[in-house]
Formats: structure tokens, sequence, C-alpha cells
């Protein structure tokens, strides 16, 4: 496929994912503010935190208020991560490579579009609960990802469009945790108390795990919860499991080994699976769950553009390129 | 809905006859609209243009940063035509392709027609238009004109003339395409009633097209569009989507030894056909505009070299300019011996001496035209401009003859529209499609476009103009 089709749809992948993620980041944060006890503060700041925008906020925003923060991951376009971007973004990657999608995927971006670009404070203040606004979105995209489920040939578009949101999904699955083990680690005297449980159910409910959790570990617990997150092999917003199929997905591409590369986005992705493969929780304990997930956080960066070197650059000396890699 | 006020005195109404009776071919349609309620037809038209947006079936509007991107508005009530009148026009079609590709194939190489005087040398050697390096060049199997869309009009008595061949990058197939299946859906019985000629396999004839055009037996086909800013890039992804080929644009493909290349995931594939949908000078920098951004350096070499085929062939340009237009029943004669089946407008060459004058004479009456201007500019309606605009026309005109055709002012013939509730007469036009390949085809359909604008006779998109679904009955 062409480099420049496939760079779009790995981009169509990772904006919507990205947008699905603050949309249910919103959502969840907003339960858990109603669960506070009462002359506790709202926390908003932790959200902005998460999606590492911290200073493009505090150019424009002053204070971490919900309206703000709300805003500034919705609805703000000179924010590039906004909700409204991220679906600007995706449907212009969509239109490039229109050719590729089915007819009710690209209509359903389109509509998804629509709705956002004409959606205005109103839209999430007015009349009805501002959660509805989040759910209406995320269960758009989730529309998205089924249709494309159910339509979609299983070729290379497929495996990039899988990829993108896969590394996208694993990366946002380590700012949360690593944000809400920071700024919510609550003081030794806390741990246990309903707060503590608040916000590690709040945590859960972020990546769509609660239920699971509860059914796989039991008790709500720090250490289980980790584990469930980073290195669980069946949920399929773990670290692990995200960065394994985006790992098939570069086989799938490439058509090659399982346990072998041919180019260095594989080697990148596969060393960081391995590594988590034989790791475990006392590892990050030893190392720090911050040092950890930063770690995580750069290797990502790195298989992203290795992935950028490899398929999508356009090279301006022909024949040449095999012989690079 | 109740059609009895329907008023479109000494026009030539597509649907009415002047005694206020309704055409034969409009019956069933008529049946169907006279038992539909206007709040019906009022929500028909709606959810098409909602469907229009979903899809996405939108244009780009330049230097408009709020609506930048426009739906051409569909008018649900279709335009009807016959089979015995469709079958004289794609006759006159047909001819008036062979004989203008007759042409290029001429002027670029032994120029029999201007040696012969029957086209005036200077006027074909001197058009922007005429591109020097396809001196010489015969494209594959001959053909240059690939895809031709030809504007018609007709005028009081319901007689067509052709008001303008476009040869170069003709758009609108993808809306005639589209607004068949939306008006499927708002009037699902009445298509088969009436009898309508299905045109849903245009992709699969454009592709055996193209693919006509190489000698591999199976070869890469591309749709080179200049991306999504272009105005027509909705057309350009559809049409590589229902061909099922690769839209390309000018970074993905590279030239290397006379062959081009698509830069793929995988390293650089072969590419054998394009349908391109760029203008001539911008398709090589290195043989036309050097400031082009969007072309592929070294394709036209490539092309001479006979690696890629292009469609439509650069320099067929110089066939629908203006003025070369006056000719084109000139050229019909000497290529064919035939005479025409379409008539052109008459049409007044600045040019020569007797008609220069009479255009100076009756400029209150004439259209003046700017031979190698496009899109409304550079343009006289005589019969709306003041006396100093007509002063200053005659002017330029005398200053520079060559520059300048007239035409009389034609009334466009009507058709019916849905205006808010009621159905109102409105001015259109006709671009049917016609692909040259194995034999020349004409696809029984075409977009009508349509002036929403009450008493308008301008049908353009950019300018508020609206489209209708074509219906050729069997």
């Amino acid at each position: 496929m062409l480099s420049r089709v496939a760079n779009s749809i790995y981009w169509l992948g990772r904006y919507l994912e990205r947008a699905e993620n603050y949309a249910r980041f919103i959502d969840v944060n907003f339960n858990l503010m109603l669960d506070l006890p009462p002359g506790l503060k709202a926390q908003w700041e932790p959200l902005v935190l998460a999606t590492g925008d911290l200073e493009l906020y505090q150019q424009t925003y002053h204070d971490f208020d919900k309206r703000s923060v709300i805003h500034f991951m919705a609805l703000d376009k000179s924010n590039p991560n906004s909700i409204l971007s991220a679906i600007t973004y995706a449907r212009e990657n969509a239109r490039i490579v229109r050719e590729n999608l089915s007819k009710e995927t690209w209509e359903k971006i389109n509509e998804l579009f629509h709705l956002l670009n004409k959606s205005t404070e109103r839209t999430i203040w007015g009349k009805k609960d501002p959660r509805s606004f989040f759910e209406k979105i995320r269960y758009s995209i989730l529309l998205l990802y089924g249709l494309a489920d159910g339509t979609v040939a299983r070729t290379e578009a497929w495996y990039f469009r899988s990829l993108g949101m896969y590394l996208e999904r694993a990366d946002k699955t380590s700012r949360i945790l690593d944000v809400k083990y920071h700024m919510l680690l609550p003081s030794p005297e806390e741990v246990g108390s309903p707060l503590d449980f608040l916000h590690w159910t709040a945590l859960l409910k972020s990546v769509s795990a609660f239920n699971t959790y509860r059914r796989l570990y039991g008790k709500i617990e720090s250490n289980g919860l980790l584990e469930f997150l980073v290195f669980n092999r069946q949920f399929p917003r773990s670290i692990y499991f995200c960065l394994k199929e985006a790992e098939d997905c570069l086989h799938m591409i490439s058509d090659s080994r399982t346990n072998d590369f041919n180019n260095n986005a594989e080697k990148e992705i596969g060393a960081l699976r391995s590594k988590l493969a034989f790791s475990d929780i006392n590892d990050i304990i030893k190392t720090g769950l911050h040092e950890s997930i930063d770690e995580i956080q750069q290797k990502i960066n790195i298989i992203s553009s290795e992935i950028e070197l490899n398929f999508f650059q356009i090279r301006h000396e022909p024949f040449t390129q095999n012989q690079s890699q | 809905m109740d059609l009895s006020n329907y008023q479109c005195a000494g026009l030539f109404d597509e649907m009415f006859q002047e005694d206020g009776t309704c055409r034969g071919h409009y019956h069933p349609f008529e049946k169907l609209l006279k038992r539909t309620h206007p709040k019906k037809l009022k929500q028909l038209q709606f959810s098409a243009n909602k469907s229009q947006l979903a899809m996405g079936m939108t244009f780009n509007v330049y230097h408009n940063e709020e609506g930048l991107e426009k739906i051409l508005h569909l008018d649900i009530i279709p335009r009807i035509i016959p089979n015995p009148e469709w079958l004289k026009l794609e006759a006159g079609l047909k001819q008036r392709v062979n004989a203008l590709n007759h042409f290029i194939q001429d002027i670029y190489n032994e120029q029999e027609i201007l040696n012969d005087g029957v086209v005036p040398r200077d006027l074909i050697e001197n058009s922007k238009d005429f591109l020097k390096p396809c001196i010489g060049l015969t494209p594959p199997k001959g053909i240059w004109c690939h895809i031709t869309g030809t504007d018609l009009i007709r005028d009081k008595n319901g007689e067509y003339f052709v008001l303008e061949d476009n040869l170069r990058c003709p758009s609108g197939v993808s809306y005639m395409l589209e607004s068949r299946e939306i008006i499927k859906k708002a009037f699902p019985n009445v298509l088969n009633k009436a009898g309508v000629m299905p045109v849903s396999n245009y992709p699969a004839r454009l592709l055996n097209m193209l693919q006509n055009l190489s000698e591999k037996e199976k070869p890469v086909v591309g749709v080179l569009t200049p991306g999504i800013y272009n105005s027509a890039y909705f057309e350009h992804s559809y049409l590589a989507l229902q061909m099922g080929v690769e839209l390309v644009t000018g970074e993905d493909l590279i030239v290397k030894d006379h062959k081009v290349y698509m830069q793929t995931t995988k390293g650089f594939e072969p590419i054998d056909v394009i349908y391109r949908r760029i203008d001539d000078t911008f398709l090589d920098p290195t043989a036309f505009n050097p400031d082009s951004l969007l072309g592929v350096s070294g394709i036209f070499d490539a092309y001479k070299a006979g690696t890629i085929a292009l469609a439509n062939a650069p320099g067929t340009g110089v066939a629908d300019d203006k003025a070369v237009y006056a000719y084109v029943p000139d050229i019909i004669k000497y290529y064919l011996n035939e005479d025409p089946i379409l008539n052109n407008v008459p049409t007044y060459l600045c040019r020569k001496p007797d008609e220069r004058q009479y255009v100076l004479d009756h400029i209150d009456e004439l259209v003046v035209k700017e031979t190698n201007a496009a899109g409304g500019y550079g343009m006289l309606i005589g019969p709306k401009a003041s006396a100093e605009e007509h002063e200053k026309f005659r002017q330029l005109i005398t200053a520079n003859p060559t520059n300048y055709i007239a035409q009389p002012t034609l009334s466009l013939s009507t058709v019916p529209t849905l205006v808010e509730d009621n159905v109102e007469c409105r001015h259109v036009d006709l671009r049917p499609y016609v692909l040259y390949g194995e034999d020349i085809d004409v696809i029984p359909g075409a977009l009508s476009r349509v002036a929403l604008k009450k008493g308008s006779l301008v049908v353009n998109s950019s300018q508020g103009g609206g489209s209708k679904d074509t219906w050729v009955l069997y």
C-alpha cells in the first residue's frame, strides 16, 4: 500500500483512540467528583497532567476548574489533542484514505465530525447532563470499531489502523496510571480508606476495567491494579496486551516471523514487549512506578518514530530502501 | 402537490408543454408528484441533502473559512430525457468526440487541417493550451480525449446546442452516480415504472477504458489527485474507490529510468496508467510549469517513452478553446465528411472582419467572451450591460480581436424544481459523459445543473447552482 496512505490510516487509528480515551477520562472524572465527600476540592488538574499538555494548558487557563479543563480537553481548537482536534484530524486522514474505507465507516466518522464541529459550550453544559455528550462520542467511536470489525478486510490497511490504535491505547493507559499514582496517591494513613477506594475505582473505570478487574482480582488494591493494567495477558487495555497486539500487526504487515525482526520498529517493540513479558510487579516496585512508566512511554515514542521511518517517510532516492533496513 | 400554478411562459420547459399539459415521458413522475404532499416532498429533500453531507459529497469553496465544504444541492425532482431524444444526443456526442480526437492528433502531427487552411494556423499555435512538448506525439492507441464532459443547453424551441467541449478533466460524474443512489432511496418505485437506464456501471467502464491503454495483462491503474484541498477531491477519491485503484498524489510517484513508480510500504511499485485530475501544466515541473508542487518530475518523459499512459492525454485543452469551438462543425466535416448532428451555439469570431463588424454593431444583443477565460470571467452580457460597458468592450475587441468571440443570448430551457413548499421553473443545462476506449461510449445519464435563483442563467456550482438526477429512458 502507498506509504502516504499507510501513514494516514495509522494516524486515523491513533486519533480515534485518543478521542475515545479523552471522552472516557472526562466522563469518569465527572463521576468521581460526584462521589467525593463534601468539602473536598474537586480535582481536575490530574486530567490535564494525564494528557501531557500541562504547558499548553497553562498558556491559556489559570485555574483547573471543571469547565476550563473540560473545554480544553473537548472543544479547544488550539489544543491539538482535544477531542475536537483529534476527530478533525481523524476525519481528515479518513478523507485521504477514503477509498480504503467502507462506506459506513466513512459516513460515521463524518457524522461524528459534524456533531463535534457544531458543538458549543451549550451542547455540553446546556440542558443535559454533560456526561451524555461524552457518552455519545464514545459510543460513536465504539460503533466505528464495531463496524470496522465486521466489515473491513484484514489487509495491510487494517493492520496499520490497529497498530495506531494499540500504540495509542498503550500510551494512554500508561499515562493514566502514572498521573493517578502520583497525584492521587493518598498519604499512608489514607491507604484503604473510602477515598483511596474511590480513586482506584475511578482509575479502573477510566480504562473501562472495573468489572473485569473485580472478577479477576477481587480486592481493590494498588499492586493488583498495577499488575492488571501493566502485565495482564487478557485485558485489551493493559499495556502488555496492547504492545503484543501492535507487535503482531507489525509482523502481519511485514509478513515476518513472530520471534524475529526485519526492521527497527519490530526490533524495538519486540524488545519492550519481551521485557514486560519477563517482568512482574516487583520489578516495578524496585524501579519505581513513575520511572517504569516513563521508560515505557519513551520506548513507545521510539517505536513510533521507527514506524514512521520505516514505512511512511517519502524517500526521494528510489531502490535503496530495503538495504537501509 | 398541486402543479396547476406552475408557470414558465415563453420558455421551453422539460416537463410541461406550452398549453400546460405534461409531456408524455414525464407522466409516471407527474402522477407521483401529484399524489405526494408538499410536506413529504420537503422531507425527502431534507434527507437527500442530509445524506449528501454524511457521504461527504462536498466540494471545497476556496477562501471561505467558515463553510469550507459545501454540498452541491441536489434537487430531488429529476430531469427526464426520452429515448429518441437521447439517441440523437448520443450519436451527436460520439461524432463530436471522434472528430475532436482526429483534430488533436492532426495538429500535433501532420497539421493537415492547418495546411489546408480550414482552421487558422495562428489560432492554434498561439493558443496557450497548445503544448509544444506534445508535437510529434501519438498517445497509446491514438486516443487523446478519453473522458469528455460536454455541456449542452436547449433553446426556446427545445433544440440542443453544445455550449462547451470539456476535454481536460471534466468533473461532476461522481455527482451523477451518487445522486442516482439518493434518488433511488427517495422515489424507490417510480424509476422502475418510468424505465430509467442505469448509470452505475460507469466506474467499471472507466476502468476498462483505462486498462485498455496499457499492453500489460493486468496494468496497475491510479487516479492522480492534487489532494484533499482540491475542490473536486470527493470525486477523485470516489472514482478511485469505485474502480478499486490507488488514489495517488504527486508525492507518491517517482520516475526512474523513464518509468513511473509508486512509493509503498514495501518499496517502489510500478504504475502503468494514470487517470490524472490535475491540469496539463502542473503535471510535470520539468516539462511544463516549474513552480508546480503537485506534479511528478520526469513523468512527461516517461509518457513520451510510452511506459505510462495518461488520461486525458496532455495537450487536449487546445481543442476546447472558445475560439476553436467555433470551428468544430468545420472540423467534423473535414475529418468525417459528415454534417454535425449537434449544433454549436452560433459564434461570431471577432478575428474575422465581417463578423467583428457585426459584433460591434450588435453588442447590446450579444454575449461577448474572452477566448481563453473561464468561469464567467472576461465576459460581457450585452442585454444586461450599460452603454459604458458596451463601449469598453468595443474598444477591447478592436484592440485585440483574436481574443474575443460573441454569441447570441440564448434562453436556457427550464425544469420543475422544488423551492420551499412549491415547484417552480428553473434554468438547466446538461453535461453527459463520453468515454473513448475501444469504442466511444456515451453514459446514459448526465449531470444536470440548475440555477437555483429565480430567472438566473448561472448554473455554476461555485455560484449557487444546484444539480438534478438525470433520467434517460429506455
